[in-house]
């Protein structure tokens, strides 16, 4: 931070003005176990005074006891500051620093390259803008190296920094430098970056980190912290449409009822129309509300409540947006995933799937293919195992809303968590949203979930008189077989048509089953809060839907 | 992650997203508040992200019995003023044993007050998560700790096993007893915060501003003399002066800096251009090394 001491002593209030104009650059450094990240990341922040002094006097100590460098300074253990990375002599989870220059303040994550701490990397990189991919020169590229760059690509980074590291090894030799530049571009070229730069950089005595070297004369490109600086990452997500999901009412009085979230794209203002995800409505925005007082215009990051002219219904789940771009409304999206968890996935099985909108339960139907990290090539899989990368569909309990994940990071993903033990199994990228028609679901939904060997009987005893003509299961969970009384059936018998809403498609063979028995006829459809079943004596049905009834029914 | 807003506004967002992340998914949320400078500027957030209501959840303050009493003041004064609910957890077995900086040691006294009495505080109201002020760049185990960190029943934290988390999408499920620790400013530096506390005027206690104080020379440390439980050894007398504090916490264990800053952009002069870290004012972290990691492990904060 030595930077700007002169100002800071001088004027301080002048310096704290030009600290808050700073933009913010988050990085990653990624690449294969040992090539020198965590080296890399403690040398930037040595060169650049981020290292105070109790933490150097530690840092000595430390170097003499379990450093890799015989009792010289071990940057790496900057980073590496868990107990069991130090024993070992590697990253295992993602470490958070922060610096500043004159020009840009930077978080960067220094991730793990051992393959088995994937999950850990791609952690790092969800959130990153640049990626410095590390490859030790005497190496060249390595598996990890094509899985790490497939990923950086796969979550949305544009700018790759490729650090050909250690050249002190190899005495700075610029043709073996070409060679692994030339091999990258070419095996990242299907990736689509939108920059790739090529370092030749030593981590360990600091060639071409902050200055440039003498022992690089060839090299004519900037330093790394120089690139850091000044590189253009593209965000127009202020120029996209509006959207902002909602992540909680706030309601302490009948006079107040505030929606808050954090807007993911686009600009909002008092007066603007908005449209509620799940219902179609429109409204008008009343205020942006702020304790620092009321705003005229919000932008994409910002943390606002909207208050609106018209009483509408909004809860957590829903996503206002502009009426004319609405995002996808769906229970079918397609997506990559990247399985982060031993215990491979389970195409059918129920998972809890966490978007920016809330949690929705819903199952990976089908893996349409797994990606080979080494060639890019596309494999066929019936699911997926730790670390493997590939694109799925999923079916959701109830529609969820969504945008292209390459349109919006913030509205393009999930996680997926098992339910049992909580664990995040998996990241998902919406790539699109599956037409139904086309969607080979049904078989896999209909199979009891496995692992529950009963099945629950929930009686329609019950039902009084006045509410025979709805049965609303919306509020169960799960399959169950149902009891009709005599008094049902005999109403259904007289041509009373009974609608029965269900909450997921494993609750229909209970009414199939139903209709199979009586010899019923049955109207499928699917509404926002689930599924409706019409159950009906086929000789009653009206002449001009007996058509609509061929096609949706099972 | 928008070019149009700064970088403060930026942390701004995301620590009020979190906040209302957890209110949004929790049953019972608490927000551990130390008094410190940290703890200003996350309650400030709190009041925020829930403006024109009031935050829904309760304050925590685990009180060893050793503050500064400039502490226990301002923390009331701020109770009064924001309007949150305060819970007072004091550990009385500790109290009954008589268990004190200075007869047990930094380490036991830490353990036995602070996080045994977190620990039965969480457990006795049932908090399913808990806010804290904790920052990444205080200390090379924290720069690797999650923002919604996960806790088994038995309050543990382990390093080697964390939760992957991606984006801004926060896993919230646990199971009964289990909890999450929420840090809302972990991408906040000791800069930024301060930086903050001077833009939106946030209140912050007296102790943090150059003062003159009655101080005794310790360990190498300078420990101002709060009360008469102080009691000097051998060769040590008490000295006035001009004393400020870069971080708070039981008088017996927070160095003094001896400082003329004594407002807020002088304080933010003189952190910028010294050259050690603000944990250093700390005794628990100098104990051992990786004590840091392993007190967090025993669910220390
Ligand atoms: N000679 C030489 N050695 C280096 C250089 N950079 C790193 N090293 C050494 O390479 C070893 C591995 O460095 P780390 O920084 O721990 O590697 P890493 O990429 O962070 O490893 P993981 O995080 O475990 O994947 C250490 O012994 C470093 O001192 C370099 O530029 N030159
Ligand atoms: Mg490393």
């Amino acid at each position: 931070m030595a930077h700007q001491s002169e100002l800071i002593e001088k004027d301080i209030l002048a310096y704290l003005k030009s600290q808050e104009e700073k933009s913010l650059l988050r990085f990653i450094t990624c690449g294969s176990v040992d090539d020198g990240k965590s080296t890399l990341i403690g040398r930037l922040l040595w060169d650049s005074k981020m290292v105070f002094e109790d933490q150097l006097a530690a840092l000595e100590a430390d170097s003499k006891k379990v450093g890799t460098q015989g009792g010289a300074i071990d940057y790496a253990l900057l980073l590496d500051g868990l107990q069991a990375e130090r024993e070992q002599g590697i990253t295992i989870d993602v470490a958070y620093r922060f610096f500043s220059t004159d020009l840009r303040k930077f978080i960067v994550a220094d991730t793990p390259g051992h393959e088995q701490y994937t999950r850990n990397m791609v952690t790092g990189a969800s959130t990153a803008k640049v990626a410095v991919i590390l490859v030790d020169a005497r190496k060249g590229l390595l598996t990890q190296t094509r899985r790490h760059s497939f990923l950086v690509s796969l979550v949305g980074i544009r700018h790759i920094v490729l650090a050909i590291n250690k050249m002190d090894l190899i005495d700075y030799d610029a043709e073996k430098f070409k060679r692994i530049e030339d091999d990258y571009r070419e095996f990242a070229e299907p990736l689509g970056f939108s920059s790739i730069t090529a370092l030749p950089i030593s981590a360990l005595n600091g060639d071409n980190i902050i200055e440039k070297s003498a022992n690089t004369p060839w090299y004519t490109g900037p330093t790394l912290l120089r690139f850091l600086e000044t590189v253009q990452v593209e965000d127009d997500r202020a120029e996209q449409p509006f959207r902002m999901p909602v992540q909680w009412v706030n309601r302490p009085n009948l006079d107040f009822r505030g929606f808050c979230g954090t807007i993911a794209a686009g600009i909002v203002h008092p007066g603007d129309e908005v449209r509620v995800s799940s219902s179609g409505l429109v409204s008008r925005v009343d205020r942006v509300v702020t304790m620092n007082g009321d705003l005229d215009e919000a932008v994409a990051g910002q943390a606002v409540t909207l208050t609106l002219k018209g009483e509408i219904d909004i809860s957590r789940g829903d996503m206002l947006t502009v009426p004319e771009a609405a995002p996808l409304f769906t229970r079918h999206p397609e997506a990559h995933l990247v399985w982060l968890h031993d215990e491979p996935l389970r195409p059918g099985q129920l998972y809890l799937v966490k978007s920016a909108t809330g949690i929705t339960p819903g199952r990976v139907t089908d893996v349409q293919y797994a990606v080979d990290v080494n060639t890019l090539e596309q494999k066929q899989v019936t699911t997926l195992g730790l670390n493997e990368i590939g694109l799925a569909r999923l079916e959701l309990d109830r529609p969820v809303p969504f945008d292209p994940y390459r349109e919006n990071r913030d509205t393009g993903s999930f996680i997926l968590i098992d339910r049992f033990t909580n664990a995040t199994v998996a990241a998902g990228m919406v790539s699109e949203a599956v037409e139904l028609e086309s969607h080979k679901a049904l078989l896999a939904d209909l199979e009891p979930e496995s692992g529950s060997t009963w099945t629950r009987r929930i009686s329609l005893s019950e039902l009084s008189a006045t509410s025979l003509n709805v049965v609303d299961l919306t509020a169960e969970y799960g399959a169950f077989i149902l009891e009709a009384p005599i008094t049902l059936l005999a109403h259904l018998e007289k041509g009373n048509r009974v609608l029965f809403r269900l909450r997921d498609l494993g609750q229909l063979p209970a009414v199939a089953l139903l209709a199979y028995e009586h010899n019923l006829a049955f109207e499928f459809d699917r509404t926002l809060e689930g599924i409706s079943v019409l159950l009906f004596k086929r000789g009653n049905l009206p002449q001009d839907r007996v058509e609509s009834d061929t096609g949706t029914g099972i | 992650m928008t070019s149009n807003l700064t970088h403060l506004q930026q942390l701004e967002a995301e620590s009020i997203h979190i906040i209302r992340e957890v209110v949004a998914e929790f049953d019972n949320p608490v927000m551990l508040y130390s008094i410190g400078k940290d703890s200003a500027v996350m309650l400030h957030l709190a009041r925020k992200a829930f403006y024109p209501a009031p935050a829904p959840f309760p304050l925590l303050h685990v009180d060893t019995t050793w503050k500064f009493r400039e502490m226990i003041q301002f923390r009331d004064r701020m109770v009064q003023e924001s309007g949150f609910k305060l819970i007072v957890h004091v550990n009385e077995e500790g109290v009954a044993r008589g268990v004190s900086p200075f007869t047990h040691g930094s380490a036991l006294y830490t353990d036995v007050m602070k996080t045994e009495g977190l620990k039965q505080a969480l457990d006795r109201y049932k908090f399913d998560a808990a806010f804290g002020g904790a920052r990444r760049d205080e200390e090379k185990s924290r720069a690797k700790e999650r923002i919604f960190s996960f806790r088994s029943a038995n309050h543990r934290w382990d390093p080697k096993n964390q939760r992957p988390e991606l984006w801004s999408l926060y896993n919230t499920r646990i199971k009964p007893g289990e909890s999450i620790r929420v840090f809302p400013l972990s991408n906040w530096t000791e800069l930024d915060i301060w930086q903050y506390i001077h833009l939106e005027n946030i209140p912050i206690v007296p102790l943090y501003y150059a003062a003159v104080r009655p101080v005794v020379e310790r360990d190498g440390m300078l420990i101002m003399v709060d009360d008469d439980r102080l009691e000097l050894k051998p060769g040590e007398v008490i000295q006035h002066k001009s004393v400020r504090f870069r971080t708070l916490g039981c008088y017996p264990l927070t160095g003094a800096v001896e400082s003329e800053a004594d407002t807020l952009p002088q304080i933010i002069q003189e952190m910028l251009l010294t050259r050690t870290s603000e944990r250093q004012g700390r005794l628990i972290d100098h104990d051992q090394a990786g004590s840091m990691e392993k007190k967090k492990q025993e669910g220390y904060f």
